[in-house]
């Protein structure tokens, strides 16, 4: 299987890429990353506020299978259409710390993009952490079934 | 040759993933493994096949039984922590993808 999208996190950075390419225009990718409703429909989750502009902020705010809310904010540092975005992220209510996030949009052909994003954490251990927090669900998940099973045994 | 099945697309199904830590502790037949299941042999046996298919189980013959083991390397590729992270990304980036070319040919 074809892996579109890479990540590059080296041993003891305390940063991370993410890089993809898109069957799209880039026009059309970075506005994916700027209309409300269009941010919901891929993120899966509700835009609080969403001010596309220097020293604007946003919010989002997405609800778990048990219907607990999860809101997470951040503010943009610089806002340049097609090419640039770079903001702030934080998970509210959660003991991370902010990151630091640098968006780069890039034309490949009139219909294909890449985008490319660096995230740099406070340290390498939250970096880990962060990462990591996919596979703890996913684990997670794992154990809830097995003690499903244990029980309809019992 | 690539694989038939995704090894990811394998644990994605808890009753998979319940199966894959049975036979972590120990080498199992088929049989004995359905009796840990509220479903039906036959549904547990496809869910065999499916991990055999994607290497995560192998087959060893004892006797006139054939046990499940799990194959250790395999399981060091799902192990690779950031896997899932990356396809939570790709999963993403897929749906915006979609969705922007729907939004390009609606336009």
């Amino acid at each position: 299987m074809e892996l579109k999208t890479k990540i590059k996190a080296e041993n003891n950075k305390q940063e991370i890429h993410i890089t993809r390419e898109f069957d799209l225009p880039v026009e059309l990718l970075f506005k994916a990353y700027v209309e409300p409703e269009i941010v919901e429909q891929w993120m899966g989750t509700k835009v609080l506020k969403l001010e596309n502009k220097k020293h604007g902020s946003y919010q989002f705010e997405t609800t778990d299978p048990k219907g607990n809310k999860h809101r997470f904010n951040g503010v943009i540092h610089e806002f340049n259409p097609t090419h640039q975005i770079i903001r702030t992220f934080e998970m509210e209510n959660t003991p991370f710390p902010v990151q630091l996030e640098y968006l780069e949009f890039e034309k490949l052909t009139g219909d294909r993009s890449k985008l490319t994003i660096q995230i740099i954490y406070k340290s390498v251990a939250s970096r880990d952490q962060m990462l990591q927090l996919p596979f703890a669900q996913g684990l997670n998940m794992a154990h809830n079934r097995l003690e499903e099973i244990v029980l309809k045994l019992g | 040759m690539k694989s038939r099945r995704d090894v990811f697309q394998a644990i994605a199904d808890p009753t998979r993933r319940a199966i894959i830590t049975l036979v972590a502790i120990q080498a199992m037949t088929p049989g004995a493994i359905a009796e840990h299941f509220g479903s039906s042999r036959q549904t547990i046996s496809k869910h065999i096949q499916i991990l055999t298919e994607c290497e995560l189980l192998e087959q060893e013959q004892n006797g006139r039984e054939i046990y499940y083991h799990l194959n250790a390397i395999k399981i060091k590729e799902i192990a690779n922590f950031i896997e899932p992270f990356r396809k939570l990304w790709e999963e993403r980036f897929n749906k915006l993808e979609s969705i922007m070319k729907k939004y390009q040919a609606d336009k």
